[in-house]
C-alpha cells in the first residue's frame, strides 16, 4: 500500500509517445535544449582529451598554425610573389589560418564524430545532434591559443586595434556555422559509407587552396569572382582579415553576404538530412 | 495504479542478408551506386526474406513501482525490446507510452574515456546518462563512496583494474533516479560482495516507486527482485506471469532432453577441431539412462568425443549448476596429477572420459550440467553452458523428514555425533 500511495502523491510526469518514424521529422530542437549540458560536458571531453598523452600538449595549437603559416608563406610568398595588398606577407597568412584552421578542424572532427562515439549511439538514448555540434565547439579552445601568436605578431607588425575586431565573435560563429553544416551532413553520411573518412582530408585540402588563405581573393579575376564567393569561406576569412588588419578586397560585401546564405541553406539542409538519417543510425553503425 | 510503460503491437525489422551488417556494419558509397544501376540488386534487398523481425506483436504494461524481468534465451529478442524501450533504436511498428525519464544500464560504463580521471568520468557519464550538473555534484560523495575507489578518484581510469573500473560505471549508473530503468546484465560484473551491493541498490529503486525493466541470464537474480516475468522466444513474448512460473517454464523450454545429448558433425563449431563432442550421457547404477537420479545413488556421467588430432594437456570435465544458475561444481578428467601425468597426450581416435559422482551430495531440484574441453592457458577447443538437465529425486535424502525447503546446491550426509558434556 505504501507504494501505491508514494506514487499517487508524485506529481504526474507526461506520457511520452513513440511511434515508428515516418517521412521527414521535424528538428526536435526542444530535445537539444534539454541536453545543453550534454552539449558541453562532451566538448569539455574533446577538449581535456585532446592534448593528454601529448608531449607537448596545448602548444601544438600554437605549432601547427605556425608551421602552417610559414608554409603557404613560402609557396605563395617567396616563390608565387603573390599581392597582399601592402601587409606583410607572414601576419597575412596568419590572420587568415586562424578561422581556417578553426574551420577545417571543426570541420574533420565532426565529419568523423559519429563513428567516434559509437559506443555511445548504440547504448544510450540523447538527441544525435549533440554529438556533431560538441565536436564543432571543441576547437574553439585552440583557436583562442592560436589567437595568442596572433596579438604577439600583431605587436610586431604594429597593426593598429580598430573597433572592426569586435566584429571577430560574430565571425568566429559565422565560421562554426559554416563548418557544422558541412559536418552534419558528412557525419551522417560517414555512418552509411566509411568513404566519407577517405574524401574528409582531400576536401579539407582542395578547400584550403580555393580560399584565400595563401592569397588574397583580389588576385582572382573579375569574371569567376561571383563563383569564388559560393565558397562560404571566402567571405569569413576576407571578413576576418578586415577586421583584424583592415584590408579588404573590393568584393567583400558579396563575399559576406554569399558566405551568410549559402552557410545557413548548408544548416538547414544539414539539420534535416540529420535528422531525417538519425533514425537508423543505432542500426547501421 | 498508473501505468507507466504501455507497448502496444511493438515490433522492430532488420535488414539482413544485403544489409551492412552482414558486412562488418560498414557499406560504402560504390556498393551503393552500382546497387542503383543493378535491378536485380534494388530487387534483391526489398525481398521479405532478407528482412527478419527481431521482436515482434510485443504487448504488455508495466505498472509504477513494479519491477518486472525479462527472460530469454540468447537471439530472443531481450536486447532489442531493452534497446526499443530505452529508444536507442526505433520502432518499424507499433507503439509504445513511457512517463518520465527513462534510464538505461545497457552497459555499464558506456561513454568512459581511458585517458580522463575518475573524477572526470563520473561527470561526464553522469552527464550522458541524463544527470545535470547539479545532481552529480550533490550526490558526488555517495557515488564514490559506493564504487569504493576513493583513493583513485583522480586517477585516469586506464590504470583501473576492470573491477574498480566497473564499479565506478555502476555506482554512476545506480544513482541515477529516473522514473523507468531499464537494467541489462550488470549483474553479471563484479565479485560477490558489489552484486550484493547493486541488488541492494535495485531494490532501493523498486521501493521507491520506480519502475524497473530488469534482463539476466542469471535465474537467482531474476527471481530475488522481480515478482512477475515476460518470457521472449524468438521475439515473441510467450508468457507473462509470476517469475517462479516464468523461469519454470523458460528452464525447461528448449533444452530439455532425456538424461543424454548427442552432438550432430553440423552442431560443433568449426572452432572445436580437433576436438568433436560426440554424447554426453547419465546413467544410474542399473545401467539406464536417465532424466532422474535419486539423491541417495551414485550415477555416472559419460562423455563420449573424438579427437582428429592429438592433443597434448587436454582436459575434458564438467560444469554443473544449479537451476537458478548457481555453479555447485567443476571438475575435469585430469584433475588428479597422476591422471595428468600419464594421459599428456592424447592420441587421435575415439575416448569416453567417464566419472562417478557419489551419493548424498546433491540437493533435491534440477540442475544443468556443461562441458568444456581445453589445454590450460593454451586453448579452449570446445564449451557448452547448457548441454544437458537432469533432476534430484530427494527420496530418502538426509532430513526429509521435515518437509521443508533446503537452499543450496548440495546436500550432504554429514557424520553427526551427539555427545552429552555435563555427563
Amino acid at each position: 500500500m505504501a507504494k501505491t500511495e508514494l506514487a499517487t502523491t508524485q506529481p504526474q510526469k507526461e506520457m511520452l509517445t513513440i511511434r515508428p518514424p515516418k517521412g521527414w521529422i521535424s528538428l526536435n530542437l526542444r530535445d537539444l535544449w534539454l541536453y545543453r549540458e550534454l552539449i558541453t560536458f562532451l566538448t569539455w571531453r574533446d577538449i581535456l582529451v585532446r592534448y593528454k598523452q601529448t608531449l607537448l600538449g596545448a602548444s601544438w595549437a600554437i605549432i601547427n598554425p605556425v608551421v602552417n603559416m610559414l608554409v603557404l608563406q613560402f609557396i605563395f610568398g617567396n616563390l608565387a610573389q603573390m599581392d597582399t595588398g601592402g601587409v606583410p606577407g607572414p601576419i597575412f597568412r596568419y590572420t587568415a589560418l586562424l578561422p581556417w584552421m578553426l574551420f577545417s578542424k571543426a570541420l574533420s572532427s565532426s565529419g568523423r564524430s559519429m563513428l567516434t562515439n559509437r559506443g555511445l549511439i548504440t547504448k544510450i538514448y540523447f538527441p544525435r545532434l549533440v554529438i556533431p555540434l560538441s565536436s564543432v565547439l571543441s576547437g574553439v579552445v585552440d583557436f583562442g591559443i592560436s589567437f595568442l601568436v596572433m596579438i604577439g605578431m600583431m605587436i610586431y607588425y604594429k597593426v593598429a586595434i580598430s573597433w572592426a575586431m569586435l566584429t571577430i565573435p560574430l565571425l568566429i560563429m559565422l565560421t562554426l556555422i559554416v563548418a557544422l553544416g558541412v559536418g552534419l551532413w558528412l557525419s551522417a553520411l560517414n555512418v552509411l559509407y566509411r568513404d566519407v573518412g577517405y574524401i574528409l582530408p582531400v576536401m579539407t585540402q582542395l578547400w584550403l587552396f580555393l580560399s584565400p588563405v595563401g592569397y588574397s581573393s583580389a588576385s582572382i579575376p573579375e569574371n569567376l569572382q561571383l563563383l569564388y564567393a559560393l565558397n562560404p569561406m571566402t567571405g569569413v576569412i576576407e571578413a576576418f582579415r578586415w577586421a583584424m588588419l583592415g584590408e579588404a578586397p573590393a568584393t567583400l560585401g558579396l563575399q559576406l553576404a554569399t558566405s551568410v546564405g549559402i552557410s545557413l541553406i548548408v544548416l538547414i539542409s544539414g539539420l534535416f538530412f540529420f535528422r531525417r538519417m538519425e533514425r537508423t543510425f543505432a542500426d547501421m553503425i | 495504479m498508473t501505468i507507466a510503460v504501455h507497448v502496444e503491437n511493438l515490433g522492430k525489422q532488420y535488414k539482413i542478408g544485403t544489409a551492412p551488417q552482414n558486412r562488418g556494419g560498414y557499406n560504402t558509397l560504390r556498393d551503393q551506386i552500382a546497387g542503383v544501376f543493378s535491378r536485380q540488386k534494388r530487387l534483391e534487398a526489398k525481398k521479405p526474406d532478407n528482412m527478419i523481425w527481431a521482436v515482434k506483436d510485443i504487448n504488455f504494461d508495466v505498472e509504477q513501482g513494479q519491477v518486472l524481468g525479462i527472460i530469454g534465451h540468447n537471439g530472443a529478442g531481450k536486447s532489442t525490446l531493452l534497446k526499443l524501450l530505452s529508444r536507442v533504436v526505433e520502432p518499424t511498428e507499433g507503439m509504445m507510452q513511457l512517463r518520465g525519464r527513462v534510464g538505461s544500464l545497457l552497459e555499464v560504463g558506456t561513454g568512459f574515456h581511458p585517458e580522463l580521471t575518475g573524477r572526470e568520468n563520473l561527470y561526464l557519464n553522469g552527464a550522458i546518462l541524463g544527470m545535470h550538473r547539479s545532481e552529480i555534484t550533490r550526490k558526488f560523495d555517495e557515488i564514490v563512496a559506493f564504487s569504493e575507489v576513493e583513493k583513485f578518484i583522480d586517477t585516469p581510469v586506464k590504470r583501473y583494474s576492470s573491477g574498480m573500473y566497473l564499479r565506478l560505471a555502476f555506482a554512476v549508473a545506480a544513482h541515477l533516479e529516473p522514473e523507468i530503468l531499464v537494467v541489462d546484465e550488470v549483474l553479471a560484473v563484479g565479485d560477490a560482495e558489489f552484486q550484493r551491493k547493486c541488488i541492494g541498490k535495485m531494490n532501493d529503486v523498486a521501493d521507491a516507486g520506480r519502475t524497473v525493466l530488469f534482463v539476466s541470464h542469471n535465474m537467482s537474480a531474476v527471481l530475488r527482485l522481480t515478482d512477475e516475468s515476460i518470457v521472449l522466444e524468438k521475439g515473441k513474448m510467450i508468457m507473462r506471469a509470476p517469475t517462479a512460473e516464468a523461469v519454470d517454464y523458460y528452464l525447461s523450454a528448449g533444452h530439455a532432453r532425456a538424461g543424454e545429448k548427442v552432438w550432430e558433425p553440423e552442431d560443433v563449431p568449426v572452432t572445436a577441431a580437433p576436438f568433436n563432442p560426440r554424447a554426453i550421457r547419465i546413467v544410474d547404477n542399473r545401467g539406464n539412462i536417465v532424466e532422474t537420479i535419486r539423491s541417495t545413488e551414485e550415477f555416472t556421467l559419460e562423455f563420449e568425443y573424438d579427437l582428429s588430432a592429438p592433443i597434448t594437456g587436454l582436459r575434458v570435465g564438467i560444469y554443473l549448476y544449479t537451476a537458478r544458475g548457481e555453479p555447485v561444481f567443476t571438475s575435469f578428467d585430469t584433475d588428479d596429477p597422476r591422471m595428468f601425468n600419464t594421459h599428456t597426450e592424447r592420441k587421435a581416435g575415439r575416448y569416453m572420459s567417464r566419472c562417478v559422482v557419489p551419493p548424498d551430495l546433491l540437493n533435491t531440484g534440477r540442475y544443468t550440467l556443461g562441458v568444456n574441453a581445453s589445454s590450460y592457458r593454451i586453448r579452449r577447443y570446445f564449451a557448452e553452458e547448457r548441454t544437458l538437465e537432469f533432476n534430484v529425486d530427494p527420496a530418502g535424502a538426509p532430513g526429509m523428514h521435515w518437509d521443508e525447503p533446503r537452499p543450496g546446491g548440495i546436500r550432504p550426509r554429514l557424520d553427526w555425533k551427539i555427545e552429552k558434556l555435563d555427563k
